[in-house]
């Protein structure tokens, strides 16, 4: 079901959060996390300009549900909260940045 | 660990930069589809590439979604179909492309290459069918692309293809004169063209290439000119030409990625990533742009080749460290109806049909989406090709015309393609005849430097 399992890097996952700041964005996104057995490995967050952004890694070993499908909530979630939620495979950060 | 800065800086990226993987193009193998009965040869054209490229479509969406990154095409080019249905008895090779178009329908392509025919020492009965098929065919269908390899380095340049060709654009414009001449958009002559381009509309599917294979093409001029601004003012040459490669590195990295994922998936063998700044003309996706960013009051000023030269090598190096397989064209397109920047500078007067043949020289391809006045005699065009051959034959590099001889348009009316291909104002071209030149015919001989055993 989740194809990223085969992947080079694996099954771990970028979550981010940007948007101004509000209470219980943390909160919601990880209930979402912990419903699908998505395990979060770390999060960091920062200001940039007036925005709240915050980055979150998470695996997706064990989880329920495969990434698309995944995005599609978090994105739903986001809407909900006002602010923007997405969910990109770390392959894309790493091999971007990484040699 | 990535940083949260490294992960802003792609998201960045590819949000407010126009960073996206421009193409992701299937290269089919048709030589097993011969047959001497056309009906027979289109059959199987149709059935391999719909078996082939059924989950082509799909896929892209895939990763798209899963990386986060747009996959703006996808896209199939087929070995030249002079070679395939040259077995077949039949002298108009229309329907071969009206299977093609199907085909790209039935699996979801906007575009598919290889309706082509390498001529450049000479041709095959096959090769003249297939030349003369060109005008009908682009008139005919929606998808299909066409290119003609009329000289290499190795061999010269064959003048009696370029004739050829010339009167094939002219008549091409003429048959799509409703459309702003559209089908010209849809044909390329080229000279060195190469085998494992998956940028249309010059894309085949060589005769060295596997049964079928996976190239991507990146883009990303947003992501150059945004790096270039960032730099300033004060920045030397030397420190931008360090800015764009390191740019370059990650764009093609990206490709490399989506390529990879993309040949796995599909069970096909993955063969190059095409570094090439590809604009479009949605604002900000600009190649010109880079070059104003660099410092130049509009494209075409004095120093634009200069500037486009740092900008194409920078792109090349970046990329050859990115990826062990860069291959396509590789370096900076320059189309003029694709590109914002580029249209504003021929209104504005700066950009002139021979300052475009001096920058290509060092681009990565030719004379690109160029809308000329539809009265241009056919021997002038098939002058500009010859010239424009004869850059790419000496220089060993890539250079091809993609000229639109727009039917009924004088210089200052516009021609409006849409989508991708987008509009552009009809250029002037020089009025002095180069009748007797074109007209001897015959074979300009290789240079010297192509004798290298």
């Amino acid at each position: 079901m989740n194809k990223l399992k085969d992947s080079p890097g694996g099954s771990r996952i970028v979550i981010t959060v940007i948007g101004p700041d509000r209470v219980g964005i943390i909160a919601a996104v990880s209930a979402i996390l912990a419903e699908k057995g998505v395990n979060i490995l770390d999060i960091s967050q920062t200001i940039m300009q007036e925005f709240f952004v915050m980055v979150l890694m998470a695996d997706m070993k064990e989880a329920t549900i495969d990434l698309v499908n995944l995005k599609d909530l978090l994105a739903r979630k986001g809407e909900e909260l006002r602010v923007q939620i997405d969910a990109q495979h770390e392959d894309v950060f790493n091999f971007m940045h990484r040699i | 660990m990535l940083t949260i800065e490294e992960i802003l800086e792609t998201i960045k990226m590819v949000q407010e930069e126009n960073l996206d993987i421009r193409t992701i193009t299937m290269g089919i193998s048709l030589r097993d589809c011969s047959d001497s009965n056309y009906k027979a040869a289109c059959r199987k054209i149709y059935d391999k590439i719909t078996r082939l490229a059924g989950p082509l479509v799909k896929t892209g969406e895939e990763i798209a979604r899963e990386y986060g990154l747009p996959i703006v095409n996808k896209r199939i080019s087929v070995t030249p179909v002079a070679l395939v249905a040259e077995a077949s008895s039949i002298d108009d090779y229309i329907e071969f492309a009206r299977t093609l178009d199907r085909a790209a329908e039935t699996v979801g392509v906007n575009f598919i290459g290889g309706f082509s025919a390498l001529v450049h020492k000479g041709f095959t009965g096959g090769d003249i069918k297939l030349i003369e098929s060109i005008p009908g065919a682009l008139s005919a269908t929606e998808r299909v692309c066409s290119s003609v390899n009329v000289a290499t380095s190795r061999v010269g340049i064959n003048m009696d293809a370029i004739n050829m060709c010339s009167r094939i654009i002219k008549e091409t414009a003429k048959l799509t004169e409703k459309y702003d001449s559209i089908g010209c958009a849809k044909l390329v002559v080229f000279a060195n063209a190469p085998e494992d381009n998956p940028f249309m509309a010059g894309a085949f599917h060589g005769i060295g290439e596997p049964d079928c294979v996976i190239n991507t093409g990146v883009s990303g001029p947003g992501v150059v000119r945004s790096a270039v601004r960032k730099l300033g003012d004060g920045a030397d040459l030397g420190a931008l030409s360090e800015t764009i490669k390191k740019t370059a590195f990650k764009i093609t990295r990206m490709g490399e990625l989506v390529g990879r994922t993309a040949a796995e998936r599909l069970g096909v063998p993955f063969g190059i990533v095409d570094v090439s700044l590809a604009p479009t003309p949605a604002v900000g996706d600009s190649v010109a742009e880079i070059l104003e960013e660099m410092g130049l009051e509009h494209c075409g000023a004095p120093g634009s080749t200069a500037a486009l030269a740092l900008l194409n090598d920078a792109v090349k190096k970046g990329g050859a460290m990115a990826s062990s397989y860069v291959g396509g064209l590789s370096g900076a397109f320059i189309p003029v109806s694709e590109d914002a920047k580029m249209i504003d500078a021929v209104d504005a007067g700066a950009l002139c049909l021979e300052k475009l043949e001096a920058m290509t020289a060092v681009c990565s391809v030719g004379l690109d989406m160029i809308a000329i006045p539809g009265d241009t005699p056919e021997e002038t065009i098939a002058a500009i090709i010859a010239d424009e051959a004869a850059i790419g034959v000496f220089n060993h590099k890539t250079t091809a015309v993609r000229i639109i001889p727009a039917a009924n348009k004088k210089v200052g009316d516009r021609v409006e393609f849409g989508g991708l291909l987008g509009h552009a104002p009809v250029m002037a071209v020089n009025k002095f005849s180069a009748e007797k030149f074109s007209r001897r015919g015959g074979r300009i001989p290789a240079p010297i430097h192509s004798l290298r055993n």
